[in-house]
């Protein structure tokens, strides 16, 4: 406990500076998963090798990950770059399969009543089924959240200062607060994450929150 | 007026749904297609908004055929209310009404005010505009529906067995309130069900149909149960038995009419001027 209220300056920095890494990555593999979804979930033939291609680079370690992407893409080993990238690439996997899901889930029904009505598709997509897939899409962000906040630390070994940092210094040190300051520090931050998506969801989707009368 | 000619649609994978279907709904009638599950009504339905298209044969609407029409703007002017609503969950009641007008960019102000206009018209209180159709009960859900293909005051208006899933009390009131307003609206209703009764309560023509769309039988509700064309159509309207079926009894000099179970259905008197 001492060496954490010692060091209680460090472990706020390394957590800001967590919360800032881990930001990026959420949001591009939503905006990239998006696209690579809806195609899964449009054309039936796509759907098994587009969601099996992109579950599969979940299976890539990330220590392996941060081998093969700097010589790939011409990056430096040691940086941001090749975390955030990893990292998207990891949040894609996730999110890809969710969109998909998602989209699967509007109900017919309310598609076509919608195109009754007279709404092009691209407009019914934005319109109708984006939202309405609103719920299964939140589901899968906030598991792509905890699992980046929780990624994230494995950053360390390409120098990218995270909560990680507490892991390394804690076992190379022998110090096993530091090692434990980590754990709650990145486990209290994948909360925050997911309870902030969460409220968010609940405002943006208003209509989830109504109790039926029927 | 909407016309049919020679309209057939087979489905990929073989299935003909419509085999050379001719017909000529009147404007400012109801139209009543009715038939078993799978007759190929709906298809029929969903031709008018090209929803559906044709396999071959042309369908018209006031001498426009439906082919040359974008479908987008062609179904924006075009009411459409199908069953269990297919309201848009996530969208206020208000909304809901509001949403082929504003489609049709009508400032959200004046669709709004119009929305409300219609929730008087189809008797839904004012106070539920800002509800989500989850918050209302079935026949609730179903005036919005009505009220949403109201909203662009469509000449046409077409109802995909709009009350076939709410309790036989709320259809009963349903179906009145839908006479009320084709009274005051004078629309071209074209309705599908599969019960006959609702067909002959709302149909100025009714419109029966045998797998393939083959029309068994059309006419007027008196026309079809005065001379049903073949045994399937005296077999569908049920001429033969029950409530259909009535026969006079003498009873202390006064004549009383009997249906096929011996009850009692009324009293025969002369018709006067109607």
């Amino acid at each position: 406990m001492t060496w954490i209220l010692a060091n209680i300056e460090q472990i706020l920095e390394l957590s800001i500076e967590h919360v800032r890494l881990s930001i990026l990555p959420i949001v591009l593999g939503f905006i990239i998963a998006l696209p690579l979804g809806w195609v899964a979930h449009r054309y039936q033939l796509t759907r098994g090798l587009i969601l099996t291609l992109v579950g599969l680079l979940y299976t890539i370690p990330s220590l392996a990950l941060f081998v093969i992407l700097p010589p790939l893409l011409g990056l430096p080993f040691i940086g941001e770059a090749n975390v955030l990238i990893a990292l998207t690439i990891y949040a894609v996997a996730i999110m890809a399969r969710s969109t998909a899901d998602a989209l699967a889930s509007v109900d017919r029904d309310i598609q076509q009543a919608a195109t009754a009505m007279g709404y092009s598709s691209w407009r019914r997509f934005w319109a109708v089924d984006f939202p309405l897939a609103g719920p299964v899409l939140l589901a899968g962000l906030r598991v792509v959240a905890v699992s980046t906040v929780s990624l994230l630390t494995v950053g360390v070994i390409v120098g990218v200062d995270s909560l990680g940092y507490l892991f390394t210094n804690g076992y190379q040190r022998g110090i096993l607060e530091s090692v434990l300051a980590g754990v709650v520090a990145t486990v209290v931050i994948a909360l925050l994450f997911d309870r902030i998506l969460a409220l968010v969801g609940a405002w943006l989707m208003p209509w989830t929150r109504v109790k039926g009368a029927s | 007026m909407i016309e049919f000619r020679s309209i057939s649609k087979t489905f990929p994978g073989g299935t003909t749904a419509v085999d050379d279907f001719s017909l000529v709904i009147p404007s400012h009638r109801t139209t009543v297609f009715v038939g078993s599950s799978g007759c190929g009504k709906t298809t029929l339905l969903r031709m008018i908004n090209r929803m559906v298209d044709a396999s071959s044969g042309d369908l018209e609407i006031d001498g426009e055929n439906v082919s040359t029409i974008d479908p987008v703007r062609l179904r924006r002017r075009i009411g459409y209310v199908m069953q269990n609503s297919g309201l848009l969950p996530h969208r206020t009641v208000i909304d809901n009404i509001a949403t082929v007008p504003r489609l049709n960019g009508v400032p959200r102000k004046d669709a709004h005010e119009r929305a409300l206009q219609l929730m008087d018209t189809v008797g839904l209180d004012r106070s539920m505009a800002e509800r989500y159709p989850s918050q209302l009960s079935g026949g609730q859900q179903q005036r919005v529906g009505v009220a949403r293909g109201l909203a662009v005051d469509p000449n046409i208006l077409l109802m995909d067995e709009p009350f076939g899933a709410v309790d036989p009390i709320v259809r009963a009131e349903l179906q009145q309130e839908l006479l009320r307003l084709q009274r005051e609206l004078g629309k071209t209703v074209v309705f599908v069900t599969h019960d006959i009764d609702e067909a002959f309560l709302l149909g100025d023509q009714v419109v029966i149909l045998e797998k393939g769309a083959r029309i068994a039988q059309k006419g007027t509700p008196e026309e079809i149960l005065a001379n049903p064309a073949s045994d399937f159509v005296a077999s569908f309207v049920g001429a033969d038995r029950g409530k259909r079926a009535l026969s006079i009894r003498e009873i202390d000099g006064a004549r009383v009419l009997v249906d096929a179970d011996g009850t009692v259905a009324g009293r025969l008197v002369e018709a006067g001027p109607s």
